[in-house]
């Protein structure tokens, strides 16, 4: 107990310190960060409202920051007229959401059959799918272009039904690949265990079926888990580059983050590279802030396998 | 016998349906074990089959194309070429100066945004007036996309750009700064300080999820102790966060060999080849010269190191347990 008498000054750690000359360092220093993580962010918009000559004018002060001077929405109306920006957007939008919906729906269904029902191959399959989590998708995309170009389709020409092969070039090879993921049904496949099984049990003992139990019974209890894989599935989907760089040739299926490189083959107008950056970052940041609270304990829960 | 079917069925559907009951059987049990194996199968089927197609025979694949000629889009057939590209892969100098070039990037980006994020996460945990105000911040460019923060970043590293005038100023023109993406010597120094800014507050989160876990009473018994706030944090927290610890490392080292967008958007591999990369080169051999045999090759190794990183996980945590 002599340690009590001992007991040092400034209790650290969790509490807060007493001295008010600390309290402020420790406030500074928290500020300058965030100034450092946000300062990119904060100059790419107030760059998008300004003239590139007035850009680079104010580079070399703080005004750099600031919307001051000759501001307008011209760099944004540039971009809508030398790049269909619109189109692009279209496009990533009915990506992402195709993505999303059908992600949740089958990912969820094959958790659910994984971590409710018995059946052959079950065993086997949950082994693979854990197997698949470490494999990013880099060491697979070159062999998988080559496939995707031999894949068949059925195409209805005439009342007709004939094949095509070759996906590349289409709405498909964007969205079909990534629709089943297998993080996504581990996420869901370990809160459903989290479900105790007397609710479905009870479910069945009045006469539901399997998918019923799944549609009325399971999925609404999991709420979080299908916010969480929605955020996990939104973000790639939205921010997905490599991919249709090298399956999508036409202007007219590209996603926005192709889009990128149209300004780095005309001569370069910063301000309305600004203005298109933010114009696709809006949407995700906007999701960000409204559902900040979702989108951090997602990404935390990604933390959680291994 | 229908009788006797109706009524087992009827006593199975009224109380005899628990799990446990299904051990006995029945034909009607049994019927429904069918039922509930073809189910599970049938809502298990488009994942499988998805997964399969998208997953289990590209990376199959991978192997099987680097042993051929094979051309993304070529009118002769594709033929088993055995190890020619393999022979090929070790005689290219670009592709060890690829492999260099990643794991200097790897190397040096590990270990530092690892500390950084542990860092921030500490600073966010302290209980203290305002500290979700910022956590937004640091987490910001986590959800803004790499492409965007590459176009932008590059923006910044112009010679007469942000990065070279914020410098000047602060230096009251000392330092001038330098064509930050044009030099060998500074390119992959800038796509590091870069990457680190844009991911650290992702591993800031893992790191804080894994701080909320330790019991404030631990903190409490150290005061008592009189334990100083080194000793606090290298026998309550450091201990307390080996479960996220191995997560973290192996999830920045496969990113960081991962290594792609911001080398195309910002050098396009340059200046001399000073950041290439693996996933680079295996993208501009199999996309733009159409190689898919080479690039399946480089992928190959590409998929070797990340599985070397994923075997030293397994080792570590078997170590824990």
């Amino acid at each position: 107990m002599a340690t009590l008498t001992s007991a040092r000054p400034a209790p650290a750690g969790t509490a807060a310190p007493r001295e008010p000359a600390k309290l402020v360092g420790k406030y500074v220093i928290r500020i300058l960060l965030a100034l450092f993580f946000a300062f990119p962010l904060l100059f790419m918009f107030v760059s998008s409202l300004k003239p590139d000559d007035q850009i680079f004018a104010d580079l070399s002060s703080l005004k750099a920051f600031l919307p001051v001077g000759h501001i307008s929405f011209e760099n944004y109306s540039g971009v809508f007229k030398n790049v269909p920006a619109g189109r692009f957007l279209i496009n990533s939008i009915f990506i992402t959401a195709v993505t999303v919906v059908l992600g949740l729906l089958i990912n969820s269904m094959a958790a659910f059959a994984l971590s409710r029902m018995r059946w052959k191959g079950r065993a086997f399959v949950l082994s693979l799918v854990i197997a698949t989590l470490v494999v990013p998708f880099e060491t697979f995309a070159l062999p998988l272009v080559w496939w995707v170009n031999k894949l068949p389709w059925i195409v209805v020409q005439g009342g007709i039904p004939l094949f095509s092969f070759g996906w590349l070039d289409t709405y498909r090879v964007q969205i079909i690949p990534f629709i089943a993921n297998a993080f996504s049904i581990y996420l869901f496949y370990s809160y459903f265990q989290s479900i105790p099984t007397e609710l479905d049990e009870a479910a069945r003992v009045d006469g539901a079926g399997w998918f019923r139990i799944y549609r009325s019974v399971i999925m609404p209890l999991a709420g979080p888990a299908i916010a969480t894989v929605a955020i996990l599935t939104f973000l790639p989907a939205w921010n997905s580059y490599l991919w249709p760089l090298m399956v999508v040739q036409s202007e007219d299926l590209r996603p926005v983050m192709v889009g990128v490189s149209y300004f780095q083959q005309l001569k370069v107008l910063w301000g309305q590279i600004m203005a298109y950056s933010t114009l696709i970052t809006i949407p995700v940041l906007a999701f960000f802030l409204v559902f900040q609270r979702a989108f951090i304990s997602s990404i935390a829960s990604s933390g959680v396998k291994g | 016998m229908s009788v006797v079917t109706r009524k087992t069925e009827t006593q199975q559907s009224t109380a005899a349906d628990g799990r446990r009951h299904l051990r006995h059987s029945t034909p009607s049990i049994r019927a429904a074990r069918r039922r509930e194996a073809v189910a599970g199968g049938v809502m298990a089927t488009p994942s499988v089959l998805l997964l399969v197609l998208f997953f289990f025979v590209p990376v199959i694949l991978g192997f099987l194309l680097a042993f051929t000629n094979a051309r993304l889009i070529s009118p002769t057939p594709t033929t088993f070429a055995g190890l020619d590209n393999f022979s090929r892969l070790f005689q290219d100098p670009l592709f060890w100066k690829s492999l260099r070039n990643t794991l200097y990037f790897a190397v040096v980006v590990v270990p530092l945004q690892s500390a950084l994020a542990l860092l921030l996460a500490l600073l966010v945990n302290e209980r203290m007036r305002g500290t979700n105000v910022f956590r937004t911040p640091y987490f910001v460019p986590v959800v803004t996309s790499i492409v965007v923060v590459s176009i932008l970043w590059k923006f910044m590293y112009q010679p007469d750009g942000l990065v070279n005038n914020m410098l000047q100023s602060v230096s009251f023109n000392v330092i001038r700064g330098t064509d930050w993406l044009n030099n060998p010597g500074s390119a992959m120094p800038a796509i590091i300080l870069m990457s680190i800014w844009q991911a650290v507050g992702f591993h800031m989160v893992i790191r804080l999820s894994g701080l909320q876990t330790i019991s404030p009473q631990l903190y409490e018994a150290a005061d008592l102790d009189g334990a100083s706030r080194w000793e606090k944090f290298r026998y309550v927290t450091w201990p307390g966060l080996r479960d996220t610890r191995t997560f973290i490392l192996v999830t920045i080292t496969i990113a960081a060999l991962s290594l792609f967008a911001q080398v195309n958007i910002m050098t396009n591999g340059g200046p001399l080849d000073a950041t290439t990369t693996v996933v680079f080169q295996a993208v501009r051999v199999g996309y733009q010269q159409q190689q898919t045999a080479y690039a399946s090759t480089i992928s190959l190794v590409f998929f070797l190191l990340v599985f070397a990183v994923s075997l030293v996980q397994r080792y570590l945590t078997r170590e824990k347990g």
